[in-house]
């Protein structure tokens, strides 16, 4: 049996009275893309937000390769190697896309701090061409000297996409990462995900478009209402009436 | 380890150099090439390029920077006092009493951000202001300020045979000229590194956590160490200015640290162009040159200058003029400073830019019509 890189159990997580998400446990094996759908304000941003420490969860414990994360700081559990791509893109709006890749490259490379005040970014020529090369996978090459203000939207979610897979994380944690792309985008990404899983990398994606959730998922949780209320291949879950009922049910024809 | 990673940067560099060291040359038609002035444009300019790595470089909007200003000269005058007339002791003394002051004051105000973290740094300075006219009279000697005395250890120069009344360096009076070829010697030192630490790795997140800070902590970036050192830097930069106004002029006082001290030092570095390396020092070259150039025209001077005029005329332009300068110096520089900041957000460093890419633009497109005449028709 192969490891469990990711434990959550038993998390509750309330804003005021509002259950958001209530008794999770979720399981995500090494070299896996685990998807978590459920419809809007079922829960799922909430879930990774407290993966990444963004949240504390108000009950139960998330455990990342053996280690108790919940509690930490953002970024020591990032430094762990969780790293999650946003959904809306958090990106640096003052620094070119290349420099904007290098951020955490550098983070990845020097820790959590690092005082290289006297070398210089140019002589990184290791960093620059992995930088580079993130972006040519990613579609972005061509724009890496411009600044990221004047990207469109599905471009900053690529940037995104880049941002995160040149830390090279022992888990990734992607939130709708083809919202706002066009079709044929979509099928790049996807194509994307689907190189970086043969490399045997962990995946979480939460995602709206079933197209690319059976396209590149494992396995599939059910997020309804703050619980999860199945999980199973994807097979499983496109037959289980349930599941139709809470979510699939309009979309399927 | 090569001293220059770029070409480029070495020629920035050489330039800065040369239109330093021949500032009494070019600004001898301005009115503004006697020694003093020169002085203070170097000091306070090493002072804005140090605020900038804090304000312009991280986004931390600190008011309480003259504190640290005025520490570094009181260091500078014990070391005076105590040590030693010669000024290179002097400086390094001011510069690790600013860099330790920013480090305790850091502590606290880099708890917060934003507006918090602005008042929490004023209030540190109007403490020390405050606390330097009472409790700490024994080291400010409050209202008189801090003096030179001949009664003075000066344990260096007793052991050394080396004598003189005022700061030295081995015989250079640092008052006339030698001090601002000294002054000028520190700013390109000082400008030098604020650009080494902008090209690096360091730097760059530096500029990240001013754009989103949020994200530097889901990115691996412990923030709060960044932050911290770029405030006990900018603080070592105001220890080091402190320490060069004692040097050209061997007393402290305490209004130095005073709020309008700190007030200045961010208009400084917003009207020359927060962020970029050169506009802190354009800011405090202006605001220093209008301090002493417009405060000194009084309503005297002003009918010499339009005696040319008949009377009427005369009054009637003298009169209108005379609320601008003078004692109402502050309302030109305020004028001024609205009109940049509504206009030119980015400073006079972004209207340079602005001018450069306007020219380059209709050169380009001159030749592109140039070239399309050539073009046969389709």
């Amino acid at each position: 049996m192969s490891n469990m890189v990711l434990d959550v159990s038993d998390v509750d997580k309330s804003f005021g009275g509002l259950r958001a998400l209530s008794n999770i446990n979720l399981r995500i094996k090494e070299g896996t893309t685990h998807a978590i759908i459920g419809p809007n304000g079922a829960g799922k941003s909430t879930l990774l937000n407290v993966c990444i420490g963004q949240l504390a969860p108000d009950r139960g414990a998330v455990v990342f390769n053996g280690d108790v994360i919940t509690g930490r700081q953002p970024h020591e559990i990032n430094q762990m190697g969780v790293v999650r791509v946003f959904q809306t893109p958090a990106i640096f709006p003052d620094l070119t896309v290349i420099q904007n890749v290098m951020i955490p490259a550098f983070s990845r490379r020097d820790g959590a701090f690092k005082l290289n005040m006297l070398q210089s970014v140019d002589e990184q020529r290791e960093i620059r061409e992995e930088a580079e090369h993130w972006l040519e996978d990613v579609g972005l090459l061509s724009h890496k000297d411009q600044f990221v203000g004047s990207l469109s939207r599905g471009d900053k979610r690529r940037l995104e996409l880049a941002m995160g897979l040149i830390q090279d994380p022992r888990l990734l944690l992607l939130d709708e990462p083809t919202a706002g792309m066009s079709r044929h985008d979509t099928n790049t990404t996807i194509e994307l995900l689907k190189k970086i899983k043969m490399r045997g990398m962990t995946e979480v994606i939460i995602e709206h478009d079933m197209h690319v959730v059976f396209s590149v998922a494992d396995r599939i949780s059910v997020l309804a209402q703050g619980q999860i209320i199945a999980e199973g291949t994807p097979e499983e879950i496109r037959g289980n009436p349930k599941v139709q009922e809470a979510y699939l049910g309009g979309k399927q024809e | 380890m090569t001293l220059f990673k770029s070409r480029k940067d070495l020629l920035y560099l050489a330039i800065f150099a040369l239109v330093i060291f021949a500032m009494p040359l070019w600004l001898k038609p301005f009115g503004a090439g006697y020694p003093d002035l020169m002085q203070r444009f170097a000091i306070f300019g090493v002072f804005a390029i140090g605020f900038n790595i804090l304000f312009g470089m991280t986004g931390y909007l600190s008011f309480g920077h003259a504190a640290f200003l005025g520490a570094g000269s009181y260091a500078a005058v014990w070391s005076f006092k105590l040590l030693s007339l010669n000024p290179v002791p002097a400086l390094l003394f001011a510069t690790l009493v600013g860099g330790v002051f920013a480090a305790l004051v850091g502590v606290v105000s880099l708890r917060r951000s934003g507006i918090y973290f602005s008042i929490l740094t004023l209030a540190f300075a109007q403490m020390s202001y405050s606390l330097a006219y009472s409790v700490l009279m024994p080291i400010t000697h409050g209202d008189s300020g801090l003096q030179l005395a001949s009664s003075d250890p000066r344990v260096l120069d007793r052991l050394f045979g080396a004598d003189g009344t005022l700061p030295n360096l081995f015989g250079f009076s640092m008052h006339g000229m030698y001090g601002f070829y000294f002054c000028a010697l520190i700013l390109i030192g000082c400008f030098y590194f604020s650009m080494r630490l902008d090209r690096s790795p360091f730097g760059m997140a530096l500029r990240a956590l001013k754009s989103n800070q949020t994200r530097m902590s889901y990115t691996g970036f412990n923030t709060k160490p960044y932050a911290r050192t770029a405030f006990i830097i900018s603080g070592m930069y105001a220890g080091l200015a402190g320490g060069m106004l004692a040097v050209t002029d061997p007393l402290a006082g305490a209004e130095r640290m005073q709020w309008t001290a700190s007030g200045e030092v961010v208009l400084m570095t917003i009207l020359g162009g927060a962020g970029t390396l050169l506009g802190p020092l354009i800011g405090a070259v202006i605001i220093k040159y209008f301090e002493n150039i417009f405060s000194a025209f009084h309503p005297g001077r002003l009918y010499e200058t339009f005696s040319f005029l008949p009377e009427g005329v005369q009054n009637f332009f003298v009169t209108i003029i005379s609320p601008f300068v003078g004692e109402g110096w502050h309302l030109t520089l305020g004028i001024m400073f609205m009109l940049i900041v509504i206009f030119l957000p980015g400073g006079i460093m972004e209207g340079g830019k602005r001018i450069a890419s306007a020219l380059r633009n209709r050169r380009a497109s001159g030749r592109h019509l140039q070239s399309r005449q050539f073009e046969p028709a389709e």
